[in-house]
């Protein structure tokens, strides 16, 4: 597929799928593809992180999990550099994001896949536009070639029969999938998964959990996850690691994380309702608000 | 009281932030027009959009406008023997003034209102945030062609109200109230002049036609992304404009025309 590209355009733009499926496949030295360090964001006098470290190894599924609103979603847009952070350093690929110039920044983008929560599917495009749609925008490939490298993404995600729908046409877990085929499209060397698992059915969630898996795998992937599906999320991971409170409260494999003695590890992993993260929202005395005290 | 001036000086400084913002993307967007030039699709797509769909609400008024014009303005120019005048006083005040200020409003209205709601709900459904990670800047691919089919438009559209009010305003003066057909259009001819009148309300439908689009495409960009945002987002595009277009034809009139 990539010979082909190669041979019948071999312009600037044709380069960044040969490029991307090289850096995927290719040995390199250093097998951290992002770092992250002392990273600090606010919103709203709000601290989401405060100080977290972490490191996303290539080649690996790697899963942030955590509670509601400690700010995964958060933690992909800054990896993205769609949003800035306060404090901190976040190396991608050997290129600090934080400070790339807007022709750098988008050039690293086309290297890097999204699937968000909805799908963000273009609305006005069918099925096989959407998916073509970075390969129009960033190649000089014809339309034949095209049809072809869209075909086989389609063929990837089982939704080759589809590629007329519209995306109201859709079903939630097959918007997933195209927009899986669509990250895919310049065959990138990482994908960034935002809660690919919410809202779905037990099928379409195993059809997803066995798609970032092989794919990861088959392409020479870098995967990362945003979840709190424990169990889909788990059975997938390379390594895991749990935020909660703005900071990384525990890391490592799954059966580090079941055996670990951290109480945030613990409740998180086995689901109790109550611990480190506590069941009620930050108040004042009970018996004040009653006002019998 | 000290909440009073807080709240203030909060709302003093949304204001100026968000004029800020919208200054920012206006530049953006002009700096990246230029990409449009390899991509003209992406224009002519916007400009039907934006422009031909508009057509109908725009020739059915001018008409309706041009009509009422006629009647009112055979009532007061009966009264002191200047009914063959009405070609001019329809001419004139179309092409002046209602032609490019009515259009603007019921562009306001129509596309304004529509660029909003569509970019509203793009970024709403992360559309724009899934075309940043793409590496598609949202600004050039989506703003800046419908920025620039709203500015080529509104010119356009104004022509067609101002020619058709002046047809609405030939069949209630000339074909129902027996105004001369003649005097209709040779008084029109030699008292309508290109420079003073015409460009004078060409260039109001341009600046119109900037403002309107600049306002509607930045309240949808700049929008919360939650359907209560949007519905804002959407008034806040037609009262804004409306107001905008009210202010701003006092000062190009006067500029214009002493």
């Amino acid at each position: 597929m990539f010979a082909i590209a190669s041979l019948q355009n071999a312009g600037h733009n044709e380069q960044i799928i040969i490029k991307n499926r090289l850096n995927s496949i290719c040995m390199d030295e250093n097998n951290t593809l992002v770092k992250v360090r002392n990273l600090k964001f606010a919103r709203n006098d709000r601290m989401i992180f405060d100080g977290v470290d972490l490191d996303i190894q290539r080649g690996k599924v790697t899963v942030i999990m955590g509670p509601s609103g400690t700010g995964k979603t958060t933690l992909l847009r800054l990896i993205g550099r769609q949003i800035k952070p306060l404090e901190g350093t976040i190396e991608v690929d050997g290129e600090e994001v934080t400070t790339l110039n807007h022709r750098r920044l988008y050039e690293l983008r086309k290297r890097i896949g999204m699937l968000f929560q909805n799908g963000a599917l273009l609305t006005d495009l069918s099925v096989f536009d959407n998916i073509a749609y970075p390969l129009r925008e960033h190649t000089n490939l014809s339309e034949e070639l095209i049809r072809t490298l869209v075909i086989m993404k389609l063929q990837a995600v089982g939704l080759r029969g589809a590629r007329d729908l519209m995306p109201a046409e859709l079903s939630g877990g097959m918007s997933r999938r195209v927009a899986l085929a669509r990250a895919i499209a310049l065959d990138p060397m990482m994908i960034m998964y935002d809660e690919p698992f919410t809202g779905q059915d037990p099928i379409s969630m195993g059809v997803l959990v066995r798609l970032i898996r092989n794919l990861n795998d088959a392409l020479g992937l870098t995967s990362v996850v945003v979840s709190h599906d424990i169990e889909e999320a788990s059975s997938i991971a390379d390594y895991i690691y749990l935020l909660s409170g703005g900071k990384v409260v525990a890391h490592g494999t799954t059966e580090d994380l079941a055996n670990s003695d951290s109480e945030w590890a613990q409740q998180f992993m086995n689901g109790k309702p109550d611990g480190p993260v506590p069941f009620h929202f930050q108040a004042q005395p009970y018996a004040s608000d009653l006002k019998i005290d | 009281m000290l909440n009073q001036i807080q709240l203030l000086g909060h709302k003093g400084l949304n204001f100026f932030q968000r004029l800020g913002r919208g200054h920012i993307l206006i530049f953006d967007i002009l700096a990246g027009l230029s990409s449009l030039i390899p991509r003209p699709n992406l224009i002519v797509q916007q400009l039907y959009s934006v422009g031909v769909l508009s057509l109908i609400i725009i020739v059915v008024s001018g008409f309706f406008v041009g009509m009422v014009m006629g009647l009112q303005g055979y009532n007061t120019l009966v009264d002191f023997g200047a009914e063959e005048s009405l070609g001019v006083m329809v001419a004139l005040s179309l092409v002046r003034e209602l032609g490019p200020v009515v259009t603007a409003l019921l562009f306001a209205g129509r596309a304004g209102s529509a660029l909003t709601a569509e970019i509203g709900l793009m970024k709403a459904t992360e559309q724009l945030s899934a075309m940043e990670m793409m590496a598609v800047d949202p600004v050039r691919r989506v703003l800046g062609p419908r920025f620039l089919a709203g500015f080529i438009s509104m010119p356009l559209l104004a022509a067609m109200f101002s020619a058709v009010g002046v047809l609405g305003g030939y069949f209630v003066g000339v074909g129902l109230l027996g105004v001369d057909d003649g005097a209709y259009w040779s008084q029109m001819q030699a008292s309508v002049d290109l420079y003073d009148d015409i460009y004078n309300g060409v260039i109001k439908s341009l600046v119109f036609g900037f403002v309107v689009t600049w306002i509607a495409v930045f309240e949808g960009y700049d929008a919360i992304p939650t359907s209560e945002g949007v519905s804002r987002a959407t008034t806040r595009t037609v009262v804004h404009s409306s107001l905008a277009v009210l202010g701003l034809d006092f000062i190009l009139t006067a500029l214009m025309f002493n």
